[in-house]
């Protein structure tokens, strides 16, 4: 029992939750902004993919952060100028690029490292005290500069969005494009900017996930992006909330790691992965009826 | 219709097919150029590989059957103005309880019940899991892009402890059908076609696409669905039972999905086995899009995507195979570009928001996003 409430478990829930925390934070910019985005898992995959390819080539982690982040804005962005100047539908955009991303970065480790599943091992970044004690572990989590970006990132988002000139642009057009549209904003440029910095900060979450395994792995994102959908949409487009509801994922994985290890593989182990995705569906549920969602979702300002 | 519509119809049918196969190719030879392979090795490879033998022939419709029902899937869930993503999910389920079920049946079941009874578990199971999603979209106004993703999520955990736990399977696949409950191959028919995997599935799937049009155009249910998904507001204040022709074309559209995989394991595989079928249901996305509310459309698209998978095995040698996953994910994206592109601004796009005003319906008049032939524009 002690093994719940230990530094270790709250360390691994940290650990674990970063990468649904930015991917859902880019969630929210793209949706506030009035841009459908279920293309997280192929925004995650990319960043992922970029990151560890240049820090492997380069030798440099920070410069792997760097590609990484900036992989993973170009793709948004690219989701964005398909929706917003190509007017393909978000959902198809969204799903083709998932697709493509899982595609282009298992042909591309073929490509590049020759190998059908994982990357070779990179160092990342190597920050705070060694040892497997849980203060080491939450020290290291807490130095590791692809964390602070991201905290910081999440931290300021509410912040910019509710506060900022370009914020109130951005929420303009993803409740009422075409009010805003009328009054001389640029809707799609907005959203275009929306999406750069959403695939920004979802980035971060790829690299986390990246520098954490140290290599990448086909299909790494493993759904993550698609959990981040979920916590979007529960927390009713607000990240402060949208965070918390991925803390609680992390814990929730953390738990099952610490119940795995304590208990033998039980029958229903492929069962208790799934509480999250069942979780998430009755909260909709009952959610429904008093949805948060920005009018302007998936509206475009000229009909 | 009339005959100028149709015309009209054919030109506007093979853009975006004809761009689609452009990029594809150009990408193709992009690619090849980057593992150091010549352009032209690889294009001849691929297209030797599909349509150079009669053998080829016969695996590019084999490849293509279950892409003809997904594609349905979705148009039928697009036509009401539904998302159904969750195609991935319900042909999961559905081909394992076709699996399941035609592996139990008595040894000794004729095909003219055993097959029925294969396809009738299918439909079920595969509408049964659209079920959920379908009532939560139209009794709660939970948005059935979200429940589907999830329970595909859902569905990808559920499928191995069913095959495990529930049905004491020892290796993640379930026991062999039995004999009659498997569909004859082609090559009975058509003996050019020997060896290739292409079963009278793939008839039966052409017949489904023109059948599923005829049933949207000339039924009640049908047309009311349409309606639905062309403006909701109208049909409800019109009388129209908007939530129940949401629920059915959910449904009609899960059992269809469901019909995917099941096809390949009664003609093909005799049996089910664990990720049998992934991808399917978001290929049928692009072969609905390329379809554009056509039967013929959807077969054809089907075939095309067919034909992608299928050169993708024959490119092996030169560029690894995942070139032509690469190459679906931008044919989808180039498809709906030049679907949009063509139809140009006049037509809003569909507004997908999670419906939050009234908890029964859309929001609002839901412009369908995909051109029918027919449809007011």
């Amino acid at each position: 029992m002690s093994a719940l409430f230990s530094l270790t478990m709250l360390a691994e829930t940290l650990r674990i939750a970063t990468p649904y925390a930015c991917a859902a934070v880019g969630g929210i910019w793209a949706e506030r902004s009035g841009v459908i985005q279920i293309g997280l898992e192929g925004v995650l995959l990319v960043s992922a993919f970029s990151s560890v390819a240049v820090a492997a080539l380069s030798g440099s982690a920070a410069l792997g952060l760097l590609a990484g982040v900036a992989s993973g804005a170009l793709y948004s962005l690219l989701h964005g100028v398909l929706v917003e100047r190509g007017r393909v539908h978000a959902v198809i955009s969204g799903i083709a690029l998932n697709l493509l991303a899982y595609a282009g970065t298992r042909l591309s480790l073929r490509g590049l490292f020759d190998s059908a599943s994982n990357s070779p091992s990179i160092a990342g970044f190597r920050f705070g005290p060694t040892g497997s004690g849980g203060a080491a572990l939450l020290a290291r989590f807490l130095a590791d500069p692809v964390t602070l970006v991201a905290i910081a990132a999440a931290a300021l988002t509410p912040v910019v969005l509710a506060r900022t000139r370009f914020g109130l642009r951005l929420r303009a057009a993803g409740e009422n494009p075409v009010a805003a549209a009328s009054v001389g904003i640029d809707v799609p440029r907005v959203r275009l900017a929306a999406l750069l910095v959403s695939g920004a900060v979802c980035a971060l979450g790829g690299v986390h996930l990246a520098f954490d395994q140290h290599r990448f792995e086909s299909g790494m994102s493993n759904g993550r992006g698609f959990m981040a959908l979920a916590a979007v949409v529960v927390s009713g487009w607000r990240a402060g909330r949208a965070v918390a509801a991925c803390v609680i994922f992390g814990a929730l994985e953390a738990l099952q790691i610490v119940l795995q290890e304590e208990a033998s593989r039980g029958v229903g182990a492929e069962l208790i992965q799934l509480l999250p995705y069942v979780a998430t569906l009755g909260v909709l549920g009952f959610a429904a009826g008093r949805s948060a969602a920005p009018e302007g979702l998936g509206k475009q300002a000229e009909a | 219709m009339a005959r100028p519509e149709l015309a009209a119809t054919w030109t506007r049918s093979w853009l975006p097919a004809a761009l689609a196969l452009a990029g594809i190719v150009l990408l193709l030879d992009l690619i090849s150029v980057a593992f150091g392979v010549a352009p032209l090795a690889t294009l001849r490879a691929a297209v030797a590989g599909s349509w150079g033998t009669p053998y080829g022939v016969g695996q590019v419709l084999f490849k293509a059957t279950p892409l003809i029902f997904t594609g349905l899937s979705f148009e039928v869930a697009f036509r009401a103005g539904l998302f159904n993503i969750g195609a991935e999910g319900q042909l999961a389920l559905a081909s394992l309880a076709a699996g399941w079920v035609g592996a139990r049946l008595p040894p000794g079941t004729p095909w003219i019940v055993a097959i029925p009874v294969c396809f009738a578990a299918a439909t079920a199971t595969g509408a049964l899991a659209a079920l959920i999603p379908a009532l939560m979209r139209a009794r709660l106004g939970v948005h059935e892009i979200i429940s589907t993703i999830m329970l595909n999520r859902i569905v990808d955990g559920v499928v191995p402890f069913a095959l495990v736990t529930l049905l004491g399977a020892s290796s993640l696949r379930t026991a062999d059908l039995i004999p009659g409950a498997s569909l004859p191959k082609l090559e009975r028919a058509v003996p050019a076609l020997a060896g290739s995997a292409a079963s009278v599935a793939f008839p039966l799937a052409v017949m489904a696409a023109f059948g599923v049009h005829a049933w949207l155009r000339r039924t009640r249910a049908g047309r009311e669905m349409r309606w639905t998904g062309q403006n909701a507001e109208a049909c409800r204040a019109e009388g129209i039972d908007v939530p129940r022709r949401l629920v059915q074309a959910m449904l009609l559209s899960g059992a269809l999905a469901g019909l995917a995989m099941s096809a390949t394991v009664l003609g093909y595989k005799g049996y089910y086995e664990l990720g049998l079928g992934t991808g399917a249901g978001f290929t049928g996305i692009a072969v609905a899009l390329l379809g554009r509310g056509h039967p013929l459309g959807i077969v054809l698209g089907a075939i095309l995507f067919g034909t992608l998978q299928q050169a993708g095995l024959a490119i092996n040698a030169h560029v690894p195979k995942e070139a032509m996953d690469v190459l679906t994910a931008v044919a989808i994206v180039l498809v709906a570009l030049a679907n949009r592109a063509e139809r140009g601004v006049k037509r809003a796009a569909a507004p997908i928001a999670p419906p939050n005003a009234s908890p029964t319906a859309p929001t609002a008049p839901t412009a369908p996003t995909q051109a029918a032939p027919e449809a007011v524009t």
